[in-house]
């Protein structure tokens, strides 16, 4: 089996603590959460940090609470915790669909969600469904706290605004309060990273829908996100034949790429196909606000 | 650096690199070869352990984040001398062939079970999915399962 | 006879170490002052080596040597035979010609050391254009790989063919109909879960040389390391400890091999190599890529006349196959099948390109797969063509028992079978026609299911040493049995299991013979100094000729039993009749030995006739007279979505005849196997390259194999055909459900298919590989191009 170059250890008693060890270490530090991204890239020497920061220690960082109607997920929450929670499957069946189909179930006990988002593989699968449900990240650094939507957080593959002494510690999630929602995606086998996925969140007052969110996963959407297939929907009847029309815009906007995982143009079908049968899902999923309320 | 893991019940402290690998960890520096290792990217599940009774692959852990944790390998499945149901389920169902899996897949069984008693068939598919197996097809590693969870003390 | 030495399915007595965690592999194996090793390897496909710096990793603290082709050279190692009498780079000296190919060897004190060591060498390397389409191997101009052959002009190893071409064309023009495809077998890895490694002992003042190595053929690595190193083979033992998996992966002798004996008799220390899973995928041998053009004649009412076919082999960079010699595309030319044809020829070209070497493994049954699978296509297409139920085409072409035994256009003599039976079983187990119905019921509602057939003759257990051979050592196999005054026996076997149960499944053949509880059999096995010479287990030999071997040993014990127990009775030999596992007296039956009694007799000061020695113990070397020819009829159900192209396998029926079985339970888990090999290969597996060489199938992330999600629970079914030339009429089966299982899948999903127009489509069947089909744009599944 491959091994890691050397490296040094840390290890944080705190989140002040981990930001003055990122700050002291500068860029040659990482954040060591479940270290299922990055223990793997070290294995293989595609990433070789200096320093690794364990906050594995800082179970204040793990945690789901309802508060102030958003769901609250500590960044050190591990994939298994999400998809146990009876709380998350009521009212987020997307993070329950897509953690079913996350790598696999032993892999899930101790990967955790702010190291998936912070590794920011494009082919990682929270990554659309936050953004389909239009969260926000909390991240605390020498200069205090900030936000940022879900949808900003990424800024190319492997590439996400935390700064070099910033920790992600929460994700924030607007509760769907009568929305549906659902994910789906294409492996080529059970754990496999996905060819393509797609998630879905929308609110239908009668039968017009009033709000949706798209996420694709694997096939270049700009910021996970399918913003103009959702600009289509609003507004629209949660018909067949406009759920299959936002299927196709979303198609029209990703720019899918071409690997061993399938051509671009399946990637594109898959696109298109993936969100009208999410849509048609999240849409069986919803509680329709009567209209005239 | 200094760490203190208990294995099996029993504590062990040693001077490891930060680098190295909770499965090496366990074979070379305590001498437990039964759990084993397939991959270089954390597919093939052959270094399963329990990491706090967690299943986890030992692979993509390193040693100084077990440590002041409780691991359990293959060799502390067995109490007392006797075997746990789940090792004699695969014994009598023939759920193994060269016996390279069998360490993981009987440490994620039991865990299994711990949890679900009666699992469904697709339900230990699912808690399985994460380890490759070579030799059975899955087959008679899913009867086995069954099998210990039917005769579970 | 008791219940408890009768064959039948009994648990392992292997299981009792595994399930404690305590096999013992060869990464399990520490000696003291035991050192690492590790390889450096190419990047490149094709490129002159201009230079090989090793300064920088000599100077590290903890590194004890660094060997280089260079090195080796000077000690006559940088080049080994292949098991195909080519050779192969050790460590390579002018030119790397494969991604991976070994360039340098570091020692170490550890493990990680030895790692790190290898980014301290530099290598500076000339790119070359890489050969890596095989189709495009044998273009004027492509780019020779083996420069270093003298007169190796381009990069043709061999043309072979088999059958009679003038009466095959004569029929093919004769036809009604004829079919042709183009389908490619692409390169897939067996990839045993335990990866292959060496530990290796150099003892200097005794000049003993021990290897614990991950080994399939134990003696036949020997005399081979023996030849190579110079080491004498009295003086060479080979220890094959537990294996974790085989599956024809651990047949070949590697460079790693090599490096770390190489490096214990530098070092004056023990070295341990063991190689990480991406060398294992990207170094060791491959199994197919085959690209075959097959072509069927029939008359219109589906009479099958005859088969024909063109092969493209892709042999990697060294031709180091492991087939019989007189073979070199191993047993392609059963691709007749199971039918009655009037006539049929092959050829098969073999070309050198710039990528791994190997092509015969992975239970292939040397390339019966690949032949399995180009006849069963062809027969499922003709069904197509005719408009005839696949079940009903074949069977009205299936061999009839009354034909055996049957030779074949290409000079096969099939022992035994009966093949109708063993299809009609299937069809049952399947509730073929219910399938049928809903298949209809389904596409009606827009809904895609497939069910594929497949119905295969294998020849295994190779093989008669007058025209069998391995580098000149017969396919011949030994067993040595000795009973214990206390009546408890030893056999030692040369084959070498690696998960298929020998412990258990010879002792059982031994009980069978003797009267003997297995638990009173203990079986020896992996280790060059205390068992008999032979060639090892693969191509299902193991229970065909080492298992034939261990009973005719077993009888010769029983015969010189015999005579013991005469001389305790006071009787004639002939008086005596074996019956319920011991001698009696002929109309006296009161009067009764078992081999327990007659050993201590033997053993004792009881006089004995003339000529007749005080032991219980034999030996015997058994020269298979043929093959033997297990068969099987498969089922495949499967559910397609044509909207994303995935594929779902429903369910999975297979019946098996490999003669008598002596572990039903083992057989079966043998079988299980297989069908996930099918699953895996016909969906998912293949070692894809692109246009520069790289080999894109280098880790479990993009070389997939089945986890328990993509398998149902498999439908087994039995006939039982006895071989009528093996001792207790076992034919061998270890490989049988992987030869005759991906081609039922395939044929499943093709089946789907068939309202979208799609007639063929090639392994393995992705998801955008499914979709692509339908839409008439098929992807090639071997070569990613840009």
């Amino acid at each position: 089996m491959q091994v890691p170059a050397q490296v040094e250890y840390e290890r944080a008693a705190s989140v002040e603590h981990a930001i003055t060890l990122l700050r002291r270490y500068g860029p040659a530090a990482r954040i060591l959460a479940g270290g299922h991204s990055l223990i793997p890239m070290m294995k293989l020497r595609l990433v070789q940090p200096d320093v690794l920061i364990d906050i594995n220690g800082l179970t204040s960082l793990c945690y789901l609470n309802l508060a102030d109607g958003q769901l609250r997920i500590g960044a050190l929450t591990r994939h298994a915790q999400l998809l146990e929670s009876r709380l998350v499957g009521e009212q987020f069946a997307i993070l329950h669909d897509a953690e079913r189909v996350i790598a696999d179930p032993i892999v899930r006990n101790w990967g955790t969600i702010g190291g998936s988002l912070c590794q920011a593989d494009p082919s990682e699968d929270l990554s659309a469904a936050f953004a389909a449900l239009k969260g926000t990240m909390i991240m605390d650094g020498p200069d205090g706290t900030r936000e940022v939507s879900a949808r900003e957080f990424h800024t190319g593959p492997y590439e996400t605004v935390v700064g070099p002494a910033e920790v992600l510690t929460e994700i924030r999630l607007p509760l769907l309060d009568g929305g549906g929602s659902a994910y789906l995606k294409v492996a080529r086998r059970a754990g496999d990273w996905p060819v393509g996925a797609a998630g879905a969140a929308v609110w239908l007052a009668g039968e017009v829908i009033t709000e949706a969110g798209i996420g694709l996963t694997a096939l270049g959407a700009t910021h996970f996100a399918a913003a103009e297939a959702e600009d289509y929907l609003r507004g629209k009847p949660a018909s067949a034949e406009h759920l299959a029309r936002a299927g196709q815009i979303a198609a029209e906007n990703c720019r899918p790429v071409s690997d061993q995982r399938g051509p671009a143009d399946y990637k594109r079908h898959l696109a298109s196909e993936l969100t009208s049968r999410v849509l048609r899902q999240a849409v069986s999923r919803a509680r329709p606000i009567r209209p005239g309320r | 650096m200094k760490v203190t893991v208990t294995v099996n019940g029993v504590e062990h402290a040693r001077d490891v690199e930060p680098r190295l690998l909770l499965v090496h960890f366990l074979r070379d520096d305590l001498g437990l070869t039964g759990t084993h290792w397939g991959c270089d990217t954390s597919n093939c599940g052959a270094c399963v352990v329990w990491l706090d009774e967690l299943p986890v692959k030992s692979c993509t852990v390193l040693a100084v984040m077990a440590d002041g944790r409780r691991i359990q390998t293959v060799e502390g499945l067995a109490r007392d001398g006797r075997l746990d149901p789940v090792q004699q389920g695969f014994a009598a169902c023939h759920g193994l062939q060269c016996g390279f899996c069998t360490p993981g897949m009987m440490l994620t069984a039991r865990w299994l079970l711990d949890r679900d008693p009666c699992p469904t068939p697709e339900r230990v598919r699912e808690a399985i999915s994460g380890q490759i197996c070579r030799c059975t097809g899955y087959e008679n590693i899913v009867k086995s399962i069954l099998w210990a969870a039917s005769h579970d003390g | 006879m008791t219940a408890d030495h009768a064959y039948g399915p009994r648990a392992r007595k292997e299981d009792a170490r595994f399930i404690r965690g305590q096999g013992t592999y060869v990464d399990d194996i520490t000696l003291p002052g035991m050192l690492y090793g590790a390889i450096l390897r190419s990047p490149l496909a094709h490129a002159r080596i201009l230079s090989v710096d090793v300064t920088a990793a000599l100077g590290h603290p903890m590194v004890e040597a660094v060997l280089t082709g260079a090195d080796l050279a000077r000690r006559g190692l940088a080049w080994m035979p292949t098991l195909t009498g080519d050779v192969q780079a050790v460590l390579a000296t002018d030119k790397v010609r494969f991604q991976g190919q070994e360039v340098a060897f570091v020692v170490a004190r550890d493990r990680y050391t030895a790692r790190d060591a290898l980014e301290l060498i530099t290598v500076e390397y000339e790119s070359l254009p890489p050969v890596i389409d095989a189709t495009t191997a044998l273009d004027p101009g492509a780019p020779v790989v083996r420069d270093d052959i003298p007169g190796q002009a381009g990069n043709r190893i061999f043309d072979w063919a088999a059958g009679d071409r003038a009466a095959t064309d004569a029929t093919f023009a004769a036809a009604d109909v004829t079919v042709g495809c183009d389908m490619i077998y692409p390169r897939s890895h067996p990839a045993p879960l335990e990866t292959c490694g060496i530990v290796a002992d150099m003892e200097a003042v005794s000049g003993r040389l021990t290897l614990w190595c991950t080994s399939q053929a134990p003696h036949a690595h020997r005399t081979l390391f023996a030849m190579v190193t110079g080491v004498p083979e009295h003086k060479l033992r080979i220890v094959s400890p537990d294996l974790g998996g085989g599956f024809g992966n651990k047949v070949p002798v590697y460079p790693g091999y090599l490096c770390a004996i190489a490096g214990s008799m530098v070092t004056g220390r023990p070295v341990k190599w063991v190689e990480d899973r991406s060398e294992n995928l990207m170094s060791t041998t491959f199994a197919r890529d085959y690209h075959m053009h097959g072509e069927i004649a029939a008359t219109r009412d589906g009479r099958i006349l005859g088969l024909r076919a063109r092969v493209l082999a892709d042999h990697g960079a060294f031709n180091a196959v492991a087939v019989p010699t007189r073979y070199p595309a191993g047993f392609f030319h059963i691709f007749t099948g199971s039918y009655d044809l009037q006539a049929a020829f092959c050829e098969v070209t073999g070309v050198y390109t710039n990528k791994a070497p190997g092509g015969v493994a992975y239970s292939c049954s040397f390339r019966i797969t690949e032949a399995v699978y180009l006849v069963e296509r062809l027969v499922d297409l003709l069904a197509r063509e005719l408009g005839l139920d696949p079940a009903q085409l074949r069977l009205r072409n299936l061999l009839q028992p009354e034909q055996f035994p049957y030779t074949c256009p290409t000079g096969w003599q099939y022992d035994s079978g009966d093949y109708p039976r063993a299809l009609a079983l299937a069809l049952d187990i399947a509730g073929y026609d219910d399938l049928r119905r809903e298949q209809a019921d389904r596409r009606a509602r827009g809904e895609y299911m497939g069910i594929g057939l497949s119905f295969f003759t294998e020849g295994v257990g190779a093989g008669p040493r007058e025209h069998m051979d391995i580098l000149g050592l017969g396919m011949a196999d030994g067993a040595d049995l000795r009973v214990h005054p206390t009546g408890k026996a030893v056999l030692a076997i040369s084959v070498q299991t690696q998960g298929q149960g020998h412990e258990t499944t010879f002792a059982q053949l031994v009980g069978h013979e003797l009267g003997l509880s297995p638990d009173d059999v203990d079986v020896v096995h992996g280790d060059t100094d205390r068992t008999p010479f032979g060639l090892g287990t693969y191509g299902s030999r193991s229970t065909a000729v080492s298992g034939a071997a261990a009973v005719m040993a077993a009888r010769k014990v029983r015969e010189r039993a015999r005579l013991v127990a005469a001389a305790m009775l006071e009787v004639a030999a002939d008086d005596l009749e074996w019956t319920s596992g011991q001698w009696r007296v002929r109309g006296d039956p009161e009067q009764a030995l078992g081999i327990a009694e007659i050993a201590m007799a033997a053993h004792s000061s009881l006089r004995l006739p003339a000529g007749v020695e005080g032991h219980l113990d034999a030996s015997a070397v058994y020269n298979p007279p043929n093959l033997t020819f297990p068969f099987g009829a498969y089922i495949c159900v499967t559910d397609v979505d044509p909207g994303t192209g995935e594929v779902r396998v429903r369910r999975f029926i297979a019946v098996d005849d490999c003669g008598v079985r002596i572990n039903p339970m083992i057989v079966e888990g043998q079988l299980h196997r297989g069908l996930a090999d099918g699953i895996g290969m016909a969906l998912m597996q293949a070692i894809v390259f692109d246009q520069a060489g790289n080999c894109l199938g280098g880790s479990f992330m993009d070389y997939l194999l089945p986890t328990a999600m993509e398998c149902p629970s498999f439908e087994l079914g039995a006939t039982v055909t006895p071989s009528p030339h093996h001792p207790v009429g076992a034919k061998g089966v270890g490989e049988s459900a992987t030869v005759g299982s991906p081609v039922a899948v395939v044929n499943s999903v093709v089946d789907a298919l068939a309202p979208f127009g799609v007639v063929h489509a090639d392994m393995p069947l992705t998801p955008a590989s499914v979709w692509r089909a339908i839409q008439g744009r098929p992807l090639r599944p071997d070569l990613v191009r840009d």
